[in-house]
């Protein structure tokens, strides 16, 4: 998992320019490149779609498929997700860790993303470079420093499951400041000056006709940051102590090579569709939200992995 | 009046919060990375004491580090990791250019499903990825029997201890999707009209590519390797799991080693300061152009 954001991708929809063109003023189909580009797709690809698929083997194997079964999920009495503690509480601190961030990091995002856009000034300035920073700086050097702040300074906070939220919030920030910035801008400060004309105070201004406009906006960054915390490996790994700290991504890390059964497989699987269920949702609300606009890829392209 | 002066300091208070929380857990462990990297060593235990005092701040550990990086242990460790990021980068353009050229040319329904297909690894978590394909390297995975049935090869290959080639493909792999995406979204902004006129011209498609289609994504060209060689020059995980040998070990790895497990947190946090010296100048030209491309897209 990395944290890169991308810059913000636009992306004309399939109705396209004049410029993609290539079939129909007759010129010869590009097969070198659908080539490249398919194999590509498939190497990136289809060994994840095998490890699903031996989540479901019914052998203790993950090289040789003996048969479907559940086993690995729910059925074996002791190597199954729900029956071994371990995968159990990974499970569990990973979507507890995620659903914290999310409802500690979108509320703080989304008002430093309004204060920013309005606020002029040098402090503003100073304030938004700040903000920037976390996006650019790789994941170890961020692990590293909150590892020797929570256990030299902040030693009130003992490495485990807090220091964790608190280092995962450190970094959802800038994800929801960028995702709703981006919409605040668009959306242009007509609408409120209206509701400051017909005589709102600022902050009702604010509850009656922003908050609203943002709304699908602050969900998609909410659903990220939720995504991005559940896939977050190298800051929860440095914060983590013992075993009451395991996330999900520790899990696999430190299985991979201790005890390999397809019960890592199904783990892995079941991180994935919270994922893909997060940002689903988030892609559908943008979508509505965009109908009509002419952009369906939007900053959707923001991550972490 | 009165309105007006409240709102004026409504903006600050808004951001407030965020700004704290930034300073609070954002720039003091910065700063604490400092304090330990220039510390002292309590003799006893051998544990770091941080100096908050920049006054006080010592150099030792930072200079013996540059030393071993510059002429002991450390040189071939840092030299490892300016290869195999390189070459990882190397196989990213190789791989990644024409792909994202060939989605950006697309029209059609084939585009968007293309283009799904290539946003989704990001989602994926990058853990499960690399698992996927040290299930497929197995002794009796999938890649060995195949190459076996074709009689490339009449012994398993031994893909997952100390294999620099493994290192390096599996750097290029789990970093390739945040490599095209960037690069995408510039190809896919390139006037199509420049390229029709070209075309109209009677240049031929080799020079147009050179002439135009490569200089005007150079931006995205740069953008594309700062996202990707960012986090590649600070991963120690991909390495530990495809590799775990000690004929691999890159900067990552020890910072990694020495932070959590050895007692020489000084070490560990002056390697993270030459880490983030080496990254300086890449961090500050990815921000830059982070914001120019918010600037544009507004």
């Amino acid at each position: 998992m990395t944290t890169v954001v991308a810059p913000p991708v636009e992306v004309a929809t399939a109705t396209a320019s004049p410029s993609r063109s290539w079939r129909r003023r007759g010129r010869r189909r590009p097969w070198v490149l659908a080539t490249v580009t398919w194999l590509y797709v498939a190497w990136s690809l289809v060994p994840v779609l095998i490890a699903v698929q031996f989540s479901f083997n019914a052998g203790r194997s993950r090289t040789t498929w003996q048969g479907a079964s559940f086993r690995w999920y729910w059925g074996d009495d002791f190597g199954s997700v729900v029956s071994d503690p371990s995968l159990r509480l990974a499970l569990t601190n990973s979507l507890r860790l995620g659903l914290l961030t999310l409802l500690i990091a979108t509320p703080i995002g989304t008002a430093l993303a309004l204060g920013l856009t309005r606020w002029r000034g040098r402090a503003s300035r100073a304030s938004n470079s700040l903000m920037l920073l976390p996006l650019a700086t790789p994941e170890i050097v961020m692990g590293s420093a909150l590892f020797l702040v929570f256990t030299n300074l902040y030693t009130a906070v003992p490495l485990g499951r807090t220091a964790q939220l608190l280092g995962h919030v450190t970094f959802s920030i800038s994800y929801v400041v960028v995702i709703v910035r981006a919409r605040l801008l668009s959306i242009g400060s007509e609408y409120e000056t209206a509701a400051r004309d017909l005589g709102a105070s600022p902050v009702r201004a604010i509850r009656t006709v922003l908050i609203p406009l943002l709304a699908p906006s602050v969900f998609a960054a909410a659903m990220i940051v939720f995504a991005s915390s559940m896939d977050d490996f190298v800051v929860s790994s440095f914060l983590s102590t013992d075993a009451s700290s395991v996330t999900v991504p520790i899990k696999l890390y430190s299985g991979v090579r201790t005890s390999p059964t397809p019960a890592l497989n199904a783990l892995a699987t079941l991180l994935l569709m919270g994922s893909v269920m997060a940002l689903l949702l988030a892609w559908l609300v943008l979508r509505r939200l965009r109908r009509g606009s002419g952009n369906t890829l939007d900053d959707l392209g923001v991550t972490d992995v | 009046m009165s309105s007006q002066r409240s709102s004026s300091r409504l903006w600050p208070a808004l951001a407030l919060p965020g700004t704290a929380w930034l300073l609070i857990f954002f720039v003091v462990p910065f700063y604490a990375i400092a304090a330990i990297a220039f510390g002292g060593t309590d003799p006893l235990f051998g544990s770091p004491i941080p100096v908050w005092n920049p006054l006080q701040w010592q150099f030792d550990d930072l200079s013996s580090v540059l030393q071993r990086a510059v002429t002991g242990d450390l040189r071939p460790v840092f030299l490892r990791t300016f290869a195999y990021v390189g070459l990882a980068l190397a196989m990213c353009i190789a791989i990644g250019y024409p792909v994202a050229y060939y989605v950006a040319r697309l029209a059609g329904r084939r585009r968007g499903l293309l283009l799904a297909l290539i946003l989704a690894p990001w989602w994926i978590n990058y853990l499960t990825r690399m698992l996927a394909w040290i299930n497929l390297l197995q002794p009796d995975g999938y890649v060995n029997r195949s190459l076996q049935w074709t009689r490339l090869i009449s012994e398993p290959v031994d893909w997952l201890s100390g294999n620099a080639y493994t290192v390096v493909i599996a750097l290029a792999y789990g970093y390739l999707p945040f490599f095209i995406v960037p690069l995408f979204a510039t190809l896919d902004r390139i006037d199509g009209r420049l390229l029709e006129a070209s075309r109209d011209l009677g240049i031929g498609g080799a020079r147009t590519f050179w002439h135009i289609t490569l200089p005007l994504s150079r931006q995205g060209l740069l953008t594309a390797s700062a996202i990707t060689v960012l986090p590649m020059f600070a991963d120690y995980y991909t390495n530990t799991l495809v590799s775990g040998s000690p004929t691999t070990t890159m900067v990552g790895n020890q910072i990694e080693f020495y932070l959590l497990q050895s007692q020489e947190k000084g070490v560990g946090a002056s390697l993270v300061l030459v880490l983030s010296l080496l990254l300086m100048a890449l961090m500050a030209y990815y921000l830059v152009s982070t914001q120019r491309a918010s600037r544009e897209a507004t």
